[in-house]
């Protein structure tokens, strides 16, 4: 299980919870988990293609996914996992 | 310097040129991804989308009551344009931002291969560079919103900027850095009683431990949670070049590009002066700059694909090194569908950019201003700056506050006579010096 970090924006669908243990051996099994557990974060995280919305970013122990393997990268016991707007900054 | 602003219009009032403003001018926020509107408050993310949220007005409202002339009659300053900006009223007490000057480039510009250049200085501003403009709208929505600290994530010249606007409000500030940044800026931020944290990483480190540190806190993070606020601010640039310019647009406008923000925003204040009839509506070519150690956006133009992050940046030009741009997209399109050009300038060409500016011009730029001219000069060779161009070029902050960039390329050792350089420190005699004027030292 890896621990992910909800953004205040997306709580309403997690029904509050700041942060959410999901099981995945990669970030997209994580999201993949996440998003069937509660399934209101789907429009938000997931574009139509069922990929990741191109506004959200994901950081695997801080250190932003897309500089790694992506979706593809290995997630393990004790990792944590932020979701953040992909924005704001400059 | 603080000044006591002219109260200026707000519900029903009446204006400096008594034109009666209406109600309703500021709507709300709105998703600039799905456009769902949010209603106003210190949020920057869309609940449905996750896109960004923008300021949305009335035009229409906007329009009927805003003239030149009501302008003109206002005092400097960038509240001249209150009723474009997402502020119901100015507040009490602010720094003294904007209206600084548009000069025109007579021998830069040959230099450069351009007819028409002029330089908007905003080195002038109270804190030495453009970001007064968009944390004065962010400080004064604070205020509006309750808020009680301001924050900011910095790549040097926001910390200056919003270390400055909170001790004009007399409110603490909290300035996140990385801590390799340039020793002038973090002063400069200590100076004005900031509490200035570095933090061990690069500036999109910063940004992300900022983001959750906004989440968590309150604090008005002026380019986090105020950042549909303070992304405002900057349109303030295109308004004062239209009305440098006796009410009209340039064909070329040529900026740096950090997060893509202010460039970004230079076109939606040309934009809403159309839509609120101000000004003509001509086509306006936007050109961006990016140092080369850190281009995405420059890139992502070149190859005609996706913003891809750059990991670790790698350039003197601190203030545009930010891997992740938040507005690179949108940077990409618009220098697209404008016909313009985002231009990548390796550092020693800014570093000589900095030193002809100041040569020529007598104006002493931050490298981001270097990076603009660099820009200036690629974008001539390339084309997206034609023969007869009337360009405006943006320095948007003093080089003061990058001391060391000038120098990179020059030649070690003491100035000669006639060569500019810092000369050997001679005795105080004017046999010593005349032995240096002849070369014997």
């Amino acid at each position: 299980m890896s621990a992910v970090r909800i953004p205040p924006t997306l709580r309403t669908s997690t029904s509050g919870a700041k942060q959410v243990e999901v099981a995945g051996s990669t970030v997209r099994e994580v999201v993949d988990g996440l998003v069937a557990t509660y399934p209101g974060l789907a429009p938000q995280l997931l574009d139509e293609a069922g990929g990741l919305n191109r506004f959200v970013n994901v950081f695997l122990n801080d250190t932003d996914v897309r500089h790694l393997d992506g979706l593809e990268t290995p997630v393990g016991e004790g990792d944590s996992l932020v979701l953040l707007p992909a924005m704001a900054g400059g | 310097m603080t000044i006591e602003t002219v109260p200026a219009p707000t519900t029903q009032s009446a204006d400096a040129a008594g034109a009666v403003m209406p109600a309703r001018r500021i709507l709300g926020l709105a998703c600039r991804n799905c456009r769902r509107p949010e209603p106003l408050g210190p949020s920057y993310v869309c609940p449905a989308c996750f896109g960004p949220l923008e300021v949305a007005y009335d035009t229409e409202v906007v329009r009927t009551a805003l003239t030149r002339e009501a302008i003109e009659a206002r005092p400097p300053g960038l509240w001249r344009y209150l009723e474009l900006l997402p502020v119901d009223a100015p507040p009490a007490r602010g720094l003294a931002v904007g209206s600084t000057p548009l000069l025109r480039a007579d021998r830069l510009g040959p230099a450069l291969g351009v007819d028409r250049l002029w330089l908007k200085d905003d080195t002038r501003n109270p804190t030495l560079s453009f970001k007064d403009r968009a944390v004065t709208v962010a400080a004064a929505r604070a205020t509006a919103f309750g808020i009680d600290t301001l924050a900011c994530a910095s790549t040097g010249n926001l910390a200056g900027a919003t270390a400055a606007a909170a001790a004009a409000l007399g409110i603490p500030a909290y300035v996140f850095i990385p801590a390799d940044l340039e020793p002038a800026k973090i002063d400069h931020a200590l100076a004005y009683g900031a509490t200035v944290v570095p933090i061990e990483g690069t500036y999109d480190d910063v940004n992300r431990l900022c983001l959750e540190i906004a989440d968590e806190t309150g604090w008005g993070f002026v380019n986090i949670n105020l950042r549909p606020f303070y992304a405002e601010g900057s349109k303030t640039l295109a308004f004062e070049i239209a009305e440098s310019l006796g009410w009209r647009a340039p064909d070329v406008v040529v900026a740096p590009i950090a997060s893509g923000a202010m460039f970004t925003k230079l076109a939606k204040g040309f934009d809403e002066l159309v839509e609120t009839g101000l000004i003509e509506r001509r086509p306006i070519r936007f050109i961006g700059g990016q140092a080369a150690g850190c281009a995405p956006v420059a890139t992502a133009w070149e190859t005609g694909g996706e913003v891809e992050p750059v990991r670790a940046p790698d350039t003197f030009v601190r203030s545009l090194a930010i891997g992740n741009p938040a507005d690179g997209r949108y940077s990409v399109e618009l220098a697209r569908a404008s016909g313009g050009s985002v231009e990548a300038i390796p550092d020693p060409v800014t570093a000589a950019a900095i030193r002809q500016v100041a040569a020529l011009e007598g104006i002493f730029s931050e490298t981001a201003g270097g990076v603009t001219l660099g820009a200036v000069a690629a974008a001539r060779r390339r084309g997206t700056i034609r023969d007869g161009d009337e360009v405006v070029a943006l320095l948007t902050g003093n080089g003061v506050k990058t001391p060391e960039a000038r120098a990179l390329g020059l030649e070690d050792g003491p100035a000669r006579p006639g060569e500019p350089g810092l000369a050997p420190a001679i005795r105080p005699s004017l046999s010593a010096f005349e032995g240096w004027l002849e070369g014997r030292s």
